[in-house]
């Protein structure tokens, strides 16, 4: 069996791409992806630690199914809101979404 | 479990790791965007290899379902929906590159000097048997209320999404 810290240290590479790509991408839609990655290393977590933890009565797992629900949630506002600001910025670029200033 | 056996899975699950992080790199610094969407899809299949790895068959099914067949769909539509998506020219990141690959690295650095400073347990608890029945009771009986909400923040999500997405007309 592979040990705990290996599925823990695979999480937190894949959590600081997500949060690398949070802060450099330009393209609101590759915000979300990078976002989605973040959320996927999340569950990671919480699945292995049920594995190692406690397997009776899945805790983790449940848990996991409840930040797919609301990963589901958010990207569909996520993406219905920049298809929103889409058509009145007409880009997608989120250095270009700054119509609340004045 | 022979020698084998266990050489074949700690390899096994370094090649699905590898595959995974490979498909992340990719998904956030490829330049056309399209493309980050597919790579995206293919680390959800690899993440939910590593979630067979952990006996998680249920949620390895549940996150190709919803990840792959909804969530990717779902930007590859706003991606196609929104224009200019393959030309090289346009610039996708800004110009906070080099500090953000520091803290990254740094913020890498320390998560796996805790992961490997702390002792885990090293006895692995017996294997659930039918994870589907026991997260369905679970679900059902001591989360029934965290299920409710999350029922009603879909609906609420769905009704915010097409509000959202409508073409709002002016009078």
């Amino acid at each position: 069996m592979t040990p705990l810290s290996h599925y823990l240290i695979l999480g937190a590479i894949l959590f600081a791409i997500g949060i690398f790509g949070v802060l450099t991408r330009r393209n609101a839609i590759g915000i979300l992806i990078s976002i989605e990655i973040m959320l996927g290393a999340v569950n990671l977590n919480l699945v292995a630690f049920s594995r190692f933890v406690e397997t009776s009565s899945l805790n983790g797992q449940v848990f996991a199914v409840f930040v797919m629900t609301v990963a589901a949630g958010e990207a569909a506002v996520g993406l219905a809101l920049i298809l929103a600001l889409y058509r009145s910025v007409r880009a997608v670029f989120a250095d270009r979404f700054n119509i609340l200033k004045w | 479990m022979n020698w084998a056996e266990l050489f074949s899975t700690a390899v096994a699950f370094k090649l699905i790791a590898l595959v995974a992080v490979v498909f992340a790199i990719m998904a956030v610094t490829l330049k056309n965007i399209f493309h980050c969407a597919l790579a995206l899809a293919a680390m959800f299949f690899a993440l939910s290899g590593v979630f067979i790895f952990l006996d998680a068959d249920f949620l390895a099914v549940v996150q190709i379902l919803i990840y792959v067949g909804a969530i990717v769909i779902l930007m590859i539509f706003a991606i196609v929906l929104t224009e200019r998506i393959t030309s090289e020219s346009i610039k996708q990141t800004n110009q906070l590159l080099i500090p953000s690959f520091a803290l990254c690295a740094a913020l890498l650095v320390g998560f796996i000097y805790i992961i490997r400073g702390t002792v885990w347990s090293s006895q692995v608890p017996p294997i659930q048997a039918g994870t589907v029945n026991v997260i369905g009771r679970q679900l059902l009986s001591t989360h029934l209320e965290a299920f409710e909400v999350a029922s009603v923040l879909l609906l609420a999500a769905l009704i915010g999404a097409v509000f959202l997405g409508k073409e709002i007309t002016k009078k």
